[in-house]
């Protein structure tokens, strides 16, 4: 297979077992040319990719603005904060605003789920969802699993734990639906109250227990409690929180074998995870950052390989 | 679809003989030269000519390395063209090298434009020479000319050249295939 089978990135879900493997073989690649004296290629000279942030990030949208300069695009950047979206204007107005300038790509992130599927229905470009809500955020899913398949040799049958706020976290459900089309076996760890109702439906597990889940694991992705998301309390005091699910050196230091340590960012220190874990050998957090923005290179060139200018 | 055998295994090797010579005459030791194949069939060819100039030459120094274009062709996004990359493995500085770009077939001459853009990458060599082991005449669309070449072919357009290697294909063997 040389094409993805889809034209717009909205969310794993939607991917074929082998779209992960095609854009994971280009990232290799990708790699490799970000690790060059000069990290740039000209594929996509001819190519305008909007930015799209109609909420905060930092790691996300550094990671898509420098993807996009490595394949010589040209990027326009637009943050909600000091935009016409305060002035009432709706998201599809915006969107054909900004597509009327000549725009052939999009990358949007946006409080709302769905926002990227519905923008789909009404605009002609391609989109690239750089996390809706508390729906998917695919890119980050899969620089995930690229990072554990770079680790292991493949994602297949290794035991993954997503520990921490489940309910509230795109990138939990997005890592599930990429890890499980990749064969692996994933247990979900938090408190009840973070957990969502019938999540075994999507082929996983739930441990209430973080050292059962860490003695069972390869590897353990850690979760940041997201107070923004919250509307009510959903455990007693952050103190508690840490005695039960903050991963620390002590708690490592019991199991039998060492685990791989993963985290998405932004990191609470102190709270799911110690310093001295997020810091140590075991820890892939700043892999995780420099695969994102090879991973997010491959997507964004597969996917501009699907846009025709100049068929007849 | 017709095929003929353009070249056979023994002729490769007689070629492939006074090819590696040629390079010994011009960069004598290599000290300051590397070779370098375009992904995919011309580091095949690239590995050949390296293994030559090691076993019959004693040059154990040479640096060799291997280039994918695919991000740099000039193509893209028209029509239905190699999308996937291949390896690029050149783990040395080319800065003031004398690069030798090998490729299997110099037909367009796209493919060698997209390799010396590409090698910009790694540095501003002294100098690139092009060695092809098929040139295709009369069929270029870009200023590109071999400086050490196997066999001058001349092909019509709807002919392909095909060139097999032992390693990969079973034999070595080069055949002009037509629909």
């Amino acid at each position: 297979m040389k094409e993805l089978s889809v034209n717009n990135l909205l969310g794993i879900k939607y991917l074929q077992p082998e779209d992960l493997n095609l854009i994971f073989e280009t990232a290799d690649q990708f790699k490799e040319v970000i690790n060059r004296p000069i990290k740039k290629v000209p594929s996509l000279r001819d190519i305008t990719i909007a930015n799209l942030f109609f909420e905060n990030s930092t790691r996300t949208r550094l990671s898509f603005e420098l993807a996009e300069k490595r394949l010589s695009a040209d990027v326009v950047n637009f943050s909600a904060a000091s935009s016409s979206v305060n002035k009432g204007e709706t998201l599809i107005d915006t969107v054909n605003n900004i597509l009327a300038m000549k725009v052939d790509m999009v990358v949007m992130r946006h409080p709302n789920p769905g926002a990227g599927v519905f923008l789909s229905k009404h605009i002609n470009a391609s989109i690239i969802n750089a996390g809706d809500g508390a729906h998917e955020h695919p890119t980050q899913a899969l620089l995930d699993a690229y990072s554990i398949r770079e680790k292991f040799g493949e994602v297949k049958d290794k035991n993954i734990v997503i520990i921490g706020d489940i309910l509230h976290s795109r990138v939990a459900l997005s890592n599930i639906f990429a890890l499980k089309k990749l064969g692996a076996k994933v247990k979900v760890c938090g408190p009840n109250s973070l957990i969502p109702k019938h999540i075994q439906s999507l082929g996983v597990q739930v441990e209430p227990n973080l050292k059962k889940a860490l003695e069972w694991c390869d590897i353990a992705n850690m979760l940041r409690v997201q107070h923004e998301r919250m509307d009510n309390s959903y455990f007693p005091s952050i103190r508690e929180y840490v005695q039960q699910y903050g991963l620390n050196k002590t708690i490592l230091d019991q199991l039998k074998k060492p685990i791989t340590i993963m985290h998405p960012g932004p990191i609470n220190r102190g709270v799911e995870i110690t310093s001295d874990v997020a810091d140590s050998e075991h820890s892939i957090i700043l892999n995780q950052v420099e695969n994102g923005v090879a991973v997010r290179m491959a997507v964004i060139y597969l996917l501009a390989s699907k846009i025709k200018q100049y068929e007849n | 679809m017709h095929q003929k055998l353009l070249l056979s295994a023994k002729e490769i090797k007689i070629i492939l003989q006074r090819l590696a010579c040629q390079l010994v005459e011009n960069h004598k030791h290599f000290e300051n030269s590397v070779l370098i194949g375009i992904q995919p069939r011309g580091s095949l060819l690239c590995e050949r000519l390296h293994q030559i100039l090691i076993e019959d030459y004693q040059l154990q120094n040479i640096k060799a390395g291997k280039l994918d274009i695919t991000f740099y062709r000039d193509d893209f996004r028209r029509g239905d063209k190699v999308l996937k990359a291949n390896e690029t493995e050149i783990d040395f500085i080319i800065e003031n090298k004398r690069v030798i770009l090998v490729d299997d077939v110099l037909y367009t001459g796209r493919s060698i434009r997209s390799a010396l853009t590409a090698l910009q990458s790694f540095g501003r060599p002294s100098e690139v020479e092009l060695l092809t082991l098929i040139d295709r005449r009369f069929s270029r669309h870009l200023p590109i000319q071999p400086d050490y070449k196997g066999r001058q072919v001349d092909a019509i357009n709807d002919e392909y050249v095909k060139v097999n290697w032992q390693n990969k294909d079973g034999e070595d063997a080069i055949y002009l295939l037509n629909n």
